[in-house]
């Protein structure tokens, strides 16, 4: 079975989000950038697939600005076998929409038939969470989103999801798409004779044109704020105010 | 001129600093404070560091290590150089680069235990009288049948408690040179456990808690003439040859621990508000932030720069010692000025940076004191115009 995972490069978690003057969007100029988190728990799955037998290949492909080709190295050095990157705009500041990246990724699976596309469940940037679903729904595939264990068996997979309230275990049909959270792995890091093998993995470009897909955006952003800050706190005294103050005040308990 | 990193060097600096931050920052305070660094947790963070291939990452890849280049190699150690030294060196360790001297039997019984993780080499030159003036050394060797037998005294011998063997540089004689007589030193490996070899601890000291040091006594210790690294009475010649970057490893290590410094007097900066104002809108503070900036970029280039022209085999004596010189008295500024950003709480082990402070005091003496680096730099200048 061969398996797709698509990778996003986005802001680095430990980054400190500045928002640009104007209020278009968040600043990305001289930012670090990295594989989106949950993307890389994707690409740690599909590893662990491999090393199981159940995979024979993981093929990895990202969308967007030419520098995504970064996050896609990362990948192969983790342990993908094959890379594709799908350069779709100019400007670090454009964000292709879910919908855009599901029609490529689509256009991507009629290529190589995968048997299992495995994506994070969003990217943290944006956080739209939209992509996987959109993506099952083109491709006329199951899905199963938010999973947090993994469990294939012939033509069948099961899948415990993180839902509100507890967890859920459905079974879907093979080939599906899975999207994954946080608690599925804790992914390897990228070894340095890896990295160095890496260099030798092949690594194709395409253009979105290439694919006949139209990637002009759909939604108009109004404006960006910052987070408004947190109140200072109030130091209590006693377990006794402590909840005199969640019964009276708060009124939590 | 290029100044970007590789793909390569970026992701290597990406899993470094990710292994560092993970696996090495949570055990500083304890090391910090006990000063010790007890056997099974080197093990634990050893097979942590074997797994992302970042043990022995120094050594060519026929031997098992990551083949790094010089550069590559310094951008490693300028992300490990970020942690307390003992979890940085001993747990994440690279064996000597000398190793590769040895014959294909030395290598198989030396190099390739510490490659494995299996043990660890230590080297021991310094003397209580030889310091600087390393060929002034007393401990020596005379030839006996086929065997060599050792007497002496060496000091200042990193981690020789949990190392297997040591390789000990003895004098072998003297010779005549132009420049007056010149003793004759030869490398001898040296097992632990071979009679008359005797380690005991070392001082306590004020840089690198946990990371020890030891003192080696051989007295009449007798070893084989296999044991010779290299030729006999070339032991200086081999060191040259071999020991390689290991000044500008000393000036990554500055590099990666200043950066941490510098990291925390910014945010620091940014965010403590007196008079009414972040402090870093005070011009006492934000030149302080410019000033270690810019002599954190200054070292960093000329330590890329040796470590490049390394590879290039264009490195001079003196692009080694600048960069070493230059790095080492850059962190002792950017500590200094970080502590002083921070007021009184940059002196509680709370914070790294009191640590940072007292590591960097070794930098400027160990690999070459600064003076021997301004000696070596002057050297190659008046020896160019005949002086």
């Amino acid at each position: 079975m061969k398996v797709l995972v698509p990778v996003k490069r986005v802001i680095d978690y430990n980054v400190k989000v500045r928002v640009k003057a104007d209020g278009s969007g968040v600043d990305l100029a001289n930012v670090k950038m990295s594989m989106n988190p949950f993307d890389e728990i994707a690409v740690e799955e599909a590893i662990r697939l491999k090393e199981k037998g159940l995979a024979e290949e993981i093929v990895v492909v990202s969308i967007g600005v030419k520098q995504a080709q970064e996050t896609l190295r990362t990948a192969l050095a983790m342990g993908a076998d094959r890379a594709i990157l799908i350069v779709a705009a100019d400007d670090v500041h454009t964000d292709i929409e879910p919908l855009a990246v599901a029609k490529l990724l689509a256009a991507v699976v009629k290529e190589e038939a995968p048997g299992l596309v495995l994506a994070g469940k969003q990217a943290i940037d944006n956080d739209m969470n939209a992509t996987g679903q959109m993506l099952a729904a083109l491709l006329g595939w199951s899905q199963a989103t938010f999973a947090s264990s993994l469990d294939i068996a012939g033509d069948k997979a099961r899948v415990t999801r993180e839902v509100d309230g507890g967890l859920q275990t459905i079974e879907v049909a093979m080939p599906t798409v899975v999207t994954v959270d946080l608690r599925l792995n804790e992914p390897r890091y990228a070894s340095l004779p890896n990295i160095m093998k890496a260099k030798k993995k092949p690594l194709e470009e395409k253009t979105a044109a290439d694919y006949g897909v139209d990637v002009t955006p759909r939604l108009t952003v109004v404006k960006t704020t910052e987070p408004a800050g947190r109140k200072a706190g109030v130091k209590v005294g006693s377990v006794d105010e402590l909840i005199a103050k969640l019964k009276d005040e708060a009124g939590v308990i | 001129m290029q100044f970007g990193l590789s793909d390569e060097q970026r992701m290597i600096v990406n899993t470094t600093r990710a292994f560092v931050e993970a696996e090495l920052y949570p055990h500083e305070a304890e090391v910090e404070r006990s000063g010790h660094l007890p056997l099974d947790l080197i093990r634990d963070l050893q097979a942590k560091a074997m797994a992302a291939g970042l043990y022995a990452a120094n050594m060519p890849e026929e031997v098992g290590g990551a083949g790094l280049d010089t550069l590559s190699w310094l951008l490693y150690e300028r992300e490990l150089g970020r942690a307390n030294y003992a979890l940085h060196w001993t747990c994440v360790a690279r064996p000597s680069n000398i190793l590769l001297a040895g014959t294909p039997e030395q290598r198989e019984r030396y190099l390739m235990p510490c490659i494995r993780g299996e043990t660890w080499d230590c080297l021991a030159m310094t003397e209580p009288g030889a310091g600087s003036d390393l060929r002034g050394m007393k401990a020596s060797a005379r030839p006996d049948g086929s065997d060599w037998v050792l007497n002496g005294t060496k000091h200042f011998i990193s981690h020789a408690d949990i190392a297997g063997f040591t390789i000990a540089f003895m004098a072998t004689g003297e010779e005549d040179t132009p420049r007056g007589p010149k003793k004759k030193i030869t490398a001898f490996f040296v097992d632990k456990g071979t009679p008359g070899f005797t380690v005991r601890d070392g001082y306590r000291n004020v840089s690198h808690r946990g990371y020890s040091n030891a003192v080696l006594e051989f007295d009449d210790c007798r070893v084989p003439a296999e044991n010779v690294l290299g030729e006999p009475h070339k032991g200086f010649e081999v060191a040259n040859t071999w020991l390689g970057a290991t000044r500008l490893q000393v000036a990554a290590t500055c590099l990666g621990r200043a950066a941490r410094a510098l990291d925390h007097a910014v945010s620091y900066a940014a965010e403590r508000r007196q008079f009414g104002q972040a402090i870093g809108k005070f011009q006492g503070v934000s030149f302080k932030l410019a000033d270690m900036a810019m002599e954190l970029k200054a070292a960093e280039l000329l330590t890329w720069e040796a470590g490049w022209k390394f590879d290039q085999g264009t490195v001079t004596e003196a692009d080694m010692s600048m960069a070493k010189l230059k790095a080492t008295e850059m962190l002792a500024m950017v500590a200094d000025e970080a502590i002083q950003i921070h007021g009184g709480m940059g002196l509680m082990e709370e914070l790294p940076l009191e640590r940072i402070w007292r590591d960097a005091r070794v930098e400027r003496i160990w690999e070459g004191t600064s003076e021997i680096q301004r000696h070596i730099i002057s050297r190659e200048l008046l020896r160019a115009v005949g002086g």
